[in-house]
């Protein structure tokens, strides 16, 4: 499935929700099922501080694609980074820098990933992208 | 639009806190009409809105005292001699006037307009640090500050090499007195407290405190950005050498503050910013200062925001300050009441003498999921460190959800938010 096939595919199912609350406990859901992260990964190096809530965000790279995990503390953005992840992780470089993230506006959750929600989502991908392009810049030397 | 007008059209009846049980009438309905904002709706909810520690929302009044400066008086203050400036600078220095008999200071030269409490602080940390503190002299401040009460103090200890004492709060959230008894010494150069903290609700003995540091001949400053719009403040009767607070905090502007400080204090510290309005004379070998109080306000001040700022201390006057806290404490009583009955609740700071601010946790469910979701419902709360850091580490915790009413706030409005709660812990 190709980044735009999964993104649609979660606008689907988001689309079924009438009611914010639905949505919302959707994603506890999503939330709560991500496992959490290897303590091995859970650093400081990998943390990305927002002012309400942390993201730990660790990459591994295998077969010419980039694996993300990812947690939070809080349930809510640990279910988009949940979202994020089954839309970003095992793909190449060049998917993920060439991807357009219109998911997230359609399903109703930009706020959070406006620069005041201070809630780390917005640095997660930002450092998703980094991620993409200092390996595609190794590969390529 | 007025959504639920019919569900607001109650009177509220409280008792005093006397003990004499007196009935006194506050119209909320009337009160919630005075407030535009109030009538809208978020997310498809009535808003309710619990935020009031972080700014109140406007009366009427008030936004139609700026859009009257701009439409019928708007011209620079004090320097011109047209009709318009001098109608203009009638009202900015009436507005003082009113700033200082609603906190009953001696004169209008102990009132100087900054730009809120953060700025005024910052003076005193300026022009008191530079003029009476030097190396290993200290100044004492408490766990509860908010970021604008300590950083400013970091910044002269960084700068003079001063120290930071930091009186101890006890697991009601109160001030721990006999350890800051302990802290006065001849070293000691200043005491800085809140009169209420922003996270725990904590009224505290600020008459206590000025006369125990008085005994050792020590200034008090009070930041009353918490208070003033919740208890009547009387800074002749207090004693109090420095008193700061926010225009926004208390129905007013945005943008503007009061530091009230003793002429005697005032007087012997240095300006803070150079410019206009400020001077007397200026040549380029030297420059004589302007008197009190606008040796301190460089350049144009904000003459719109003052003549709000009186319209919001006007209304506060028409609704009368000790209704506004009986009805909000009565407020505060009813809420705890139902929030203590949720299973897993934690109220944070449950101080004997606690204003209209309850923060808390319930479970383990973080301050910005619990947060998101009340929004969801249309209830506005605050969520974090409330720019408190050193106090949340003092509790051991990263963060509160907090609610904080204001007297158009209802018992409707509370219940509605206790179901919130229970809704919204059954999705974790």
């Amino acid at each position: 499935m190709t980044i735009n096939e999964k993104q649609d595919q979660i606008i689907e199912i988001f689309n079924e929700f009438t009611d914010w609350m639905d949505k919302y406990a959707y994603i506890i859901e999503l939330g709560n099922q991500l496992p959490p992260i290897d303590p091995k990964s859970k650093i400081n190096q990998n943390l990305i501080e927002g002012c309400q809530s942390r993201v730990w965000l660790d990459a591994k790279y295998e077969n010419g694609k980039i694996h993300f995990i990812g947690e939070s503390d809080a349930v809510i953005v640990k279910g988009i980074v949940s979202l994020l992840i089954d839309v970003l992780s095992d793909r190449t470089p060049d998917e993920i820098l060439n991807a357009d993230l219109y998911f997230i506006d359609k399903i109703g959750l930009k706020e959070h990933l406006s620069p005041t929600r201070a809630n780390g989502l917005l640095a997660m991908i930002k450092q998703i992208k980094l991620y993409a392009l200092a390996l595609k810049s190794t590969k390529q030397q | 639009m007025l959504k639920n007008e019919s569900f607001y059209r109650f009177v509220a009846t409280f008792a005093t806190q006397n003990n004499q049980t007196m009935t006194q009438n506050l119209d909320i309905t009337a009160i919630r009409n005075d407030f535009p904002i109030l009538s809208r709706t978020v997310y498809e909810h009535p808003l309710i809105y619990f935020d009031n520690a972080a700014t109140t929302q406007k009366p009427r009044c008030v936004v139609e005292a700026i859009e009257k400066v701009y439409y019928e008086q708007n011209a620079n203050i004090h320097r011109g001699v047209h009709y318009l400036s001098q109608r203009a600078t009638e009202a900015h220095e009436n507005a003082r006037n009113s700033v200082k008999a609603f906190i009953n200071a001696t004169s209008s030269n102990e009132i100087v307009f900054t730009r809120g409490t953060t700025e005024a602080i910052n003076l005193l940390a300026t022009t008191f640090g530079e003029t009476f503190c030097d190396r290993d002299d200290e100044i004492i401040i408490s766990t509860m500050e908010h970021h604008a009460n300590i950083v400013p103090w970091q910044m002269l200890r960084d700068r003079k090499g001063i120290k930071l004492k930091i009186i101890p709060i006890n697991e009601k959230g109160e001030l721990n007195m006999s350890a800051f008894e302990a802290l006065l010494s001849e070293k000691t150069k200043l005491v800085a407290v809140t009169h209420i903290s922003n996270v725990l609700g904590t009224i505290n003995p600020i008459q206590e405190i000025i006369d125990k540091a008085h005994r050792h001949n020590i200034p008090v400053l009070i930041d009353g950005a918490q208070a003033v719009a919740h208890t009547s403040v009387d800074v002749q009767a207090l004693d109090v050498d420095f008193y700061v607070f926010s225009g926004h905090k208390m129905y007013g502007p945005n943008g503007i503050g009061v530091l009230y400080g003793k002429e005697n204090w005032l007087d012997r510290l240095p300006p803070y910013h150079g410019g206009g309005e400020m001077i007397a004379h200026v040549s380029f070998e030297k420059t004589i200062f302007a008197d009190l109080p606008f040796k301190f306000e460089a350049g144009t001040p904000d003459y719109v925001g003052s003549v709000a700022l009186e319209a919001a201390i006007h209304y506060l006057k028409k609704i009368g300050i000790e209704k506004i806290a009986a009805w909000e404490n009565d407020l505060l009583h009813y809420a705890t009441n139902k929030m203590v009955n949720i299973q897993n609740m934690h109220i944070y700071g449950n101080a004997d003498h606690k204003s209209s601010v309850i923060s808390f946790l319930v479970n383990d469910i973080h301050p910005f999921d619990m947060g998101t979701l009340l929004d969801k419902l249309g209830i506005a709360v605050r969520t974090g460190h409330h720019c408190a850091m050193p106090l949340m580490t003092d509790l051991g915790i990263d963060g509160t959800v907090r609610a904080s009413f204001a007297f158009y706030n209802t018992h409707e409005e509370i219940d509605q938010f206790i179901a919130a709660i229970e809704r919204i812990v059954k999705m974790f």
